[in-house]
């Protein structure tokens, strides 16, 4: 299971732009890289994220192989409604992870 | 000329940038303005770089950002990643974190909803490449 870390405020006024982090811990092998005996690493990335806000895609993004390990990112959203927002991340082999934070909107 | 005596490419140059860009978006014009991309102006380690981009927009239904493509002309592979937006994102605005084998200038190419493309780009001095140190 990976480590996800989310940060998306408790409360929010309507139609306020809230900020939110997401960053999940993977090593996002580039596959450039070369182990001790001269072999080349296998690629092993993250490469898509999709933040749902009461089922609804927001916010999305494809990552490739010069996206940092652990990779994080930092965006804006309009609160709109009292709800659930699902963080969601997908290796390359189909792999996915996903949490999930609760928002009160007032 | 020089480019084809060449024994190996190993990097992206900026005709691979064009490319990877032609790629994602056909061959629309692109307007220089309206998108701000922000690194540290030395990055000591070119494995974990902070970027921050946003582009100028009012993000309504009518007119809001669809997509920013990051693209690099050095690094083994141009495209860095690509973020949509939706009206409902309020702010067209991301940071990561990203991989840099050297100094270079790091662009970003804003799609608008209308179509239109903008482009904005910094260059960061990298002390330490990504694909030097392996």
């Amino acid at each position: 299971m990976a480590n996800i870390r989310l940060a998306v405020p408790d409360t929010a006024t309507q139609g306020e732009v809230i900020e939110i982090k997401a960053l999940i811990q993977h090593p996002m092998e580039s596959g450039f890289r070369r182990g001790s005996r001269g072999e080349v690493i296998e690629r092993n990335i993250i490469t898509a994220f999709e933040c749902q806000y009461e089922g609804e895609t927001v916010f999305s993004a494809t990552f490739h192989p010069a996206i940092a390990a652990n990779p994080i990112l930092t965006f804006n959203l309009v609160a709109t409604q009292t709800g659930t927002l699902t963080f969601t991340w997908t290796d390359q082999h189909g792999e996915s992870w996903s949490d999930q934070a609760a928002i009160t909107v007032t | 000329m020089t480019i084809s005596t060449m024994p190996l490419r190993a990097f992206a140059a900026q005709v691979d940038v064009d490319r990877a860009r032609r790629e994602l978006f056909g061959d629309r014009p692109v307007q220089e303005g309206r998108v701000t991309v922000k690194l540290p102006p030395i990055a000591e380690n070119g494995f974990s770089v902070a970027l921050d981009v946003s582009v100028d927009s009012p993000m309504t239904p009518d007119d809001y950002v669809k997509q920013v493509a990051i693209l690099s002309p050095r690094n083994p592979l141009p495209l860095i990643g690509q973020f949509y937006f939706t009206p409902r994102s309020g702010r067209a605005a991301v940071s990561t974190r990203i991989r840099m084998s050297g100094t270079q200038a790091i662009q970003a190419v804003a799609e608008m909803s209308d179509g239109s493309l903008w482009t904005g780009s910094m260059e960061t001095v990298v002390t330490l490449a990504a694909c030097v140190v392996l």
